[in-house]
């Protein structure tokens, strides 16, 4: 049975390229356009190993995580406060439902004229995009908390820090964790529109807008979209993955969130 | 499955209206003594630092006043320069929210339908959707140019996966039961999916329509970044580039209103058109 999806996922990804293939070679797509599937696999084969393009998916990936950590090591301590006072909990709510649409990458002419070195300009509007969504998570996962087991051990004589450490954090836990892979999927997709528009010196987006000021190659274009495309595919899933692992006993319930 | 759980509400004893104010007005006040208090601070900060690059918010809003509802009252205090970037800027958006929207609801049932389609199609499509939009927008301005249909294609590119993988799931988890019984009763395939399918898989494809319409916003700034003379974004950008702060600012202030208002029609939207669905649910749990 996974024998079967395996064999037909793969049958399926080789009959796109083949569409692909037959639409640009028989001239129905212009192929200045869209070049041939096994061209754009072949540059991407290029790219995997040409070294200036592995130092800008080097620079990228580290905006990336260094952004992400950033938001989680401030947004999950500051949710906790936030959830642990009732009255501030909501309100602290309504601040970032009225914070959060606005989109990230409207504020990166902002970010250009704060900061000069382009990592940590690429750096603050990832965390700034992704404060959001781990933050509002944190808030909504402490609300959700079972008062039968906060009261249980406060009867016990546990005080409010061994509450919150014992019952709160480890039922809020996965939700956080969910708030954090939406985060990272949000700052991929700023990380890169920031590399695209101000510049700088490495970074996937970059190598996408040179390609194209190069002029006339749509083939290079598509294979590096389709290395980050690969990049969130693995982002995506390793987070996943960790989080099945480490949330176990708890799977059902963040899935059902989510 | 009957109607007994729904008429307990109606059951309460009605309130007093001056109470239910009051309740109101508490809750209220609850919610919004922070947003303010952060207002107060913001605007006495910038004051007190007097930094060029954060102006104060009453500064902002004047600057927002002035640009886009200055305009006379039979224009709904729109000012021209408000009807032009809005208009371009959100039939850009709708254009391919609704053209992703619809191909996505299309593609993604027909694909929830089949076993096999979905095992064929399933991988290719997660890629896709992990291909972050804004890694394609080279390639757009490339093949399409500067212009109104590269900010669609790239709209619609970007946001068709969260609709299409989302109908593909609902459907797929549409209960045999129901569709066995529609069945029984004779129904056609395309009343099938009109009465029973569409139907049961409408609050996932609700929910990737809502993602949709998040990321058709930032795609629709972003394409608006790059060159081009009318919309919310590229008055952004021409703002910094005369360093224009407080025109700037507004023009952020307005992205931020914009998404805030697109959340909450789509969300009032949803509670009613899902509002049997709603209902249906808890009568179920």
């Amino acid at each position: 049975m996974n024998l079967r999806r395996v064999v037909l996922g793969a049958a399926g990804a080789v009959g796109v390229a083949a569409v692909i293939e037959t639409l640009s070679r028989t001239g129905l797509v212009d192929a200045t356009a869209l070049p041939p599937a096994s061209t754009i696999l072949r540059e991407a084969g290029r790219l995997a190993v040409d070294p200036e393009f592995l130092v800008d998916v080097g620079a990228t990936l580290q905006a990336w995580f260094g952004g992400l950590a950033l938001a989680v090591l401030v947004a999950v301590p500051l949710g906790v406060l936030l959830g642990s006072v009732p009255l501030l909990g909501t309100a602290a709510q309504a601040l970032v439902e009225l914070m959060r649409p606005v989109p990230s990458v409207a504020l990166i002419p902002l970010a250009i004229l704060l900061f000069a070195d382009p990592t940590r300009m690429k750096m603050s509007l990832i965390f700034y995009a992704c404060l959001w969504p781990i933050l509002i998570n944190t808030l909504y996962a402490l609300r959700e908390v079972d008062p039968v087991a906060k009261d249980s051990l406060r009867a016990f004589g546990f005080g409010t820090p061994a509450v919150l450490w014992r019952v709160s954090l480890p039922s809020a836990a996965p939700f956080i964790a969910t708030g954090v892979r939406i985060a990272a999927s949000v700052a991929l997709i700023v990380v890169i529109s920031t590399e695209l528009f101000a510049g700088g010196v490495d970074g996937v987006g970059i190598y996408l807008s040179e390609t194209q000021s190069g002029g006339g190659h749509t083939d290079l274009l598509l294979a590096g979209a389709f290395w980050a495309g690969v990049l969130g595919l693995l982002a995506n899933l390793g987070l996943l993955g960790l989080q099945r692992v480490a949330f176990r006993w708890h799977s059902a319930r963040a899935e059902a969130v989510a | 499955m009957s109607g007994a759980g729904a008429p307990a509400r109606t059951a309460l004893p009605a309130r007093k209206p001056g109470r239910r104010v009051r309740r109101a007005t508490r809750g209220f006040v609850e919610r919004a003594w922070l947003v303010a208090v952060a207002v107060v601070v913001w605007e006495l900060v910038t004051r007190a630092v007097g930094e060029n690059d954060f102006p104060p918010p009453t500064k902002i809003v004047s600057v927002l006043r002035e640009l886009w509802f200055g305009g006379p009252a039979s224009h709904l205090f729109l000012t021209d320069n408000a009807v032009d970037d809005f208009s371009t800027s959100l039939t850009h958006l709708f254009i391919g929210w609704a053209a992703a929207g619809a191909a996505g609801v299309v593609v993604g049932a027909a694909i929830g339908r089949s076993e096999i389609l979905n095992d064929l199609l399933n991988p290719v499509l997660e890629f896709l959707r992990a291909v972050p939009p804004p890694t394609l927008l080279p390639f757009f301005i490339m093949v399409f140019q500067l212009g109104a249909t590269m900010q669609v294609v790239t709209i619609a590119f970007g946001v068709v996966w969260p609709v299409l993988l989302n109908t593909a799931d609902g459907v797929r988890g549409v209960e045999p039961l129901q569709l066995d019984t529609a069945r029984v009763f004779g129904l056609g395939r395309a009343r099938r999916i009109g009465t029973v399918i569409l139907p049961a898989a409408a609050p996932k494809i609700f929910a990737g329509l809502r993602v949709a319409l998040s990321f058709a916003l930032i795609l629709m700034v972003l394409s608006e970044l790059f060159g081009s003379t009318a919309g919310i974004g590229s008055e952004l950008i021409d703002a910094q580039r005369t360093f224009e702060l407080p025109r700037m600012w507004a023009g952020i202030v307005m992205l931020g209103i914009l998404g805030l208002l697109f959340n909450g029609a789509f969300m009032l939207l949803e509670r009613r058109l899902l509002a049997w669905h709603t209902g249906a649910q808890r009568l179920e749990s």
